[in-house]
């Protein structure tokens, strides 16, 4: 592992962060060689390969939202019950009437429309984001259980157009994965290229400071977690294009899995500072170490052990690299 | 749950035989083929209007599809009988709410209960005041440690789930001729004993044909958990023989992922019976059977429950009265008999 250790004379962030990602792409292919020893017949095929890559979409979609809302200073809890909220939605048989088109639409709009709500109370109605977005978690789960009455709704056959976003082939790839490279560069350009990327950085590193700098933090907060409720409602499409169903229970705990990701990923958890492609980097390293344990058949609770000690290895690091005068 | 005894499964097999026939159609009255003796003993036909009696219901909220058919299921046995009273109170996941609501059925005198409680331990204490107050209990699926806490069990048997998956792979393979076959299984949540015993019960019985499961590897029982196991699972094993998958409704994510993979040599055996399952097996796909774990044990309980508080046996057994413990047999649904199972299975 390539870490910066000298305290004495601070590298300057950007080099940081390369040296960061420095860091998790030697941990991919670190994960990659462990297959090819362990696995060699198995793990380096392209099924293989595409198949981590569509796994890896949904978490990654909601990633890239989540990315924002943390380096923005805030937190949103409700990713995983958005995705499902708008899963059944997009799935009850009066959407399915319309067509596959109107489905696409629906799972957007309700995902984007419960993080306005989670952008209005947190930005408007001052409630903190952890309390916000948790109430939205619980509230959002129970109505997709109301909504599906806890069945598990199939995407009806005269909408498989759906499954063929995760059947069908583009250049080799199912277009889901097309959908979460597309959404990563969007997510890239749109944080490091663009004023919004940068007063997102501003408006979670000195929130005041922004202010003072002519910034509408509220409208920009709102903006976050409408972003996150988009990115959780593409993914509620990836996810009904994987399993054909919405289902109040998909997306189950996807919230740590995304926070745990954007960690490990470099960004810090109190805003103002992080990095998008660390964040997708660290979906890759958790999907291949999920890949790994089942080509070598062994059991969940080991996955998650691996898991645990990564995420305190990782932050361990970035510690390290940033224990540097500001 | 219990291994079955000899007599559980005969008497599984009794009640599964009822069961059918009383969800399947109701002019087929079981009583009508008894024997004369039988029938004497079971004291004459029990389909007729006996004794009016109310009947207590709890069961746990609905948080899938199996559970929900549990209570619709039981409900609409109750509905055949035009002397049976049915209370049912309001379904919840809480232990504390199922106590009283449980408490609330004891003081309101019901003649019989029937309950599935949300922990079997937890609710131990209250279905030994019922029966104490002389209220008998049919005990549904989830047991009671404490014998004096009901009067009848009446569940189904993992075990003989994994058994009979077992059997149908293990026969399916012979006849093939494949000689070293690769076995795969996708489990539900792999620390509760009900999964052990599934995985037990199938690995026991492709010992007996000299097969072993070559992978196993636990999910959710949810879609999306299915899914992500089946995916990456498939990738573990370039080639399979057999995929055992314990629970349908995970099973419609395996599906779906054995279909993105583009797969198609093995074949596949489901668990629980959904009616979903059943369909992909009537059109003839690559889901080939499901063996059952279902909710119309429900509605055999209500039968029961009516059997014991009217004093009244089972007419196709000697016996006065109604048994201690009646397992379920865990049964095999392929395309040959899919039809007859259609109407007993549930939507997911």
């Amino acid at each position: 592992m390539i870490t910066d250790s000298r305290p004495a004379a601070p590298a300057p962030p950007r080099l940081r962060r390369e040296v960061r990602h420095a860091g998790l792409v030697a941990a991919l292919v670190l994960l990659a060689l462990v297959g090819l020893v362990t696995r060699p017949d198995n793990f380096a095929t392209s099924a293989n390969l595409v198949g981590v890559l569509a796994l890896a979409s949904t978490i990654g979609v909601i990633t890239v939202g989540m990315t924002f809302v943390i380096i923005g200073g805030g937190i949103d809890l409700s990713v995983g019950a958005l995705m499902a909220l708008a899963s059944v939605w997009a799935t009850t048989l009066a959407t399915q009437s319309y067509g596959p088109a109107v489905m696409v639409l629906c799972a957007i709009l309700v995902g984007t429309g419960a993080g306005l709500v989670n952008g209005l109370l947190i930005s408007y109605g001052r409630l903190v984001p952890f309390i916000a977005t948790l109430a939205m978690l619980v509230a959002a789960r129970g109505l997709a259980q109301r909504m599906s009455d806890r069945r598990t709704q199939l995407v009806r056959p005269e909408n498989d157009a759906i499954e063929a976003l995760s059947t069908g082939r583009i250049l080799g790839l199912p277009p889901v994965v097309f959908v979460f490279a597309a959404v990563a560069a969007a997510g890239w350009v749109l944080l490091n290229r663009t004023t919004f990327g940068r007063r997102t950085f501003a408006v979670g590193g000195n929130p005041e400071a922004a202010r003072l700098a002519g910034i509408d933090v509220r409208r920009h907060t709102l903006l976050l977690y409408a972003l996150s409720g988009l990115c959780c409602g593409i993914a509620a499409i990836i996810i009904m294009a994987r399993t054909t169903t919405g289902s109040s229970t998909h997306g189950d705990l996807y919230e740590l899995d995304a926070i745990a990701a954007v960690i490990i990923g470099g960004t810090l958890l109190t805003g103002g500072r992080g990095s998008l492609v660390g964040s997708i980097l660290g979906v890759l390293v958790f999907t291949l170490i999920t890949n790994l344990f089942i080509l070598n058949g062994l059991q969940t609770s080991d996955q998650l052990i691996a898991k645990g000690a990564i995420i305190v290895a990782a932050v361990l690091l970035q510690r390290r690299g940033l224990r540097t005068p500001t | 749950m219990p291994i079955p005894s000899r007599r559980g499964v005969l008497f599984g097999g009794a009640a599964v035989a009822a069961g059918a026939l009383a969800t399947a159609c109701t002019g087929n009255d079981p009583a009508d083929d008894a024997p004369a003796a039988q029938s004497a003993a079971g004291g004459g036909d029990n389909e007729k209007p006996g004794r009016p009696v109310t009947i207590g219901f709890s069961a746990p909220a609905a948080d899938h599809g199996w559970i929900a058919a549990i209570t619709k299921n039981a409900q609409a046995q109750a509905k055949r009988y035009s002397d049976v009273t049915f209370r049912a109170v309001e379904p919840t996941n809480d232990i504390n709410q199922q106590i009283s609501a449980v408490e609330s059925l004891i003081s309101a005198k019901v003649n019989a209960l029937v309950l599935l409680p949300n922990d079997g331990q937890q609710l131990n204490q209250v279905a030994r005041k019922a029966m104490d107050a002389g209220i008998p209990v049919v005990n549904l699926d989830r047991i009671f440690p404490d014998k004096l806490s009901y009067r009848t069990w009446i569940g189904g048997d993992n075990y003989g789930m994994g058994v009979a998956a077992g059997h149908y792979v293990g026969r399916r393979l012979k006849e093939k001729g494949v000689a070293k076959p690769v076995i795969v299984e996708i489990q539900g949540i792999a620390t509760l004993p009900l999964t052990q015993e599934r995985s037990k019960g199938f690995a026991d019985a492709l010992k007996t044909h000299g097969f072993s499961v070559t992978a196993k590897q636990d999910a959710k029982f949810t879609v999306e958990t299915g899914n992500q196991v089946a995916a990456n699972l498939l990738q573990a094993h370039k080639k399979i023989d057999a995929l055992w998958n314990h629970d349908d409704d995970q099973g419609v994510g395996v599906l779906a992922a054995i279909k993105q993979a583009g797969r198609k040599e093995f074949f596949m055996v489901g668990g629980a019976g959904s009616a979903n399952a059943m369909r992909e097996i009537k059109a003839g796909g690559l889901l080939e059977a499901t063996v059952t774990y279902s909710p119309s044990m429900a509605a055999s309980a209500v039968k029961v429950a009516r059997l014991v508080a009217q004093g009244r046996g089972m007419t196709d057994l000697v016996e006065l009265q109604a048994p201690q413990s009646i397992t379920l047999a865990s049964e095999t649904v392929t395309r040959q008999n899919v039809d007859s199972y259609l109407p007993i299975g549930f939507e997911s």
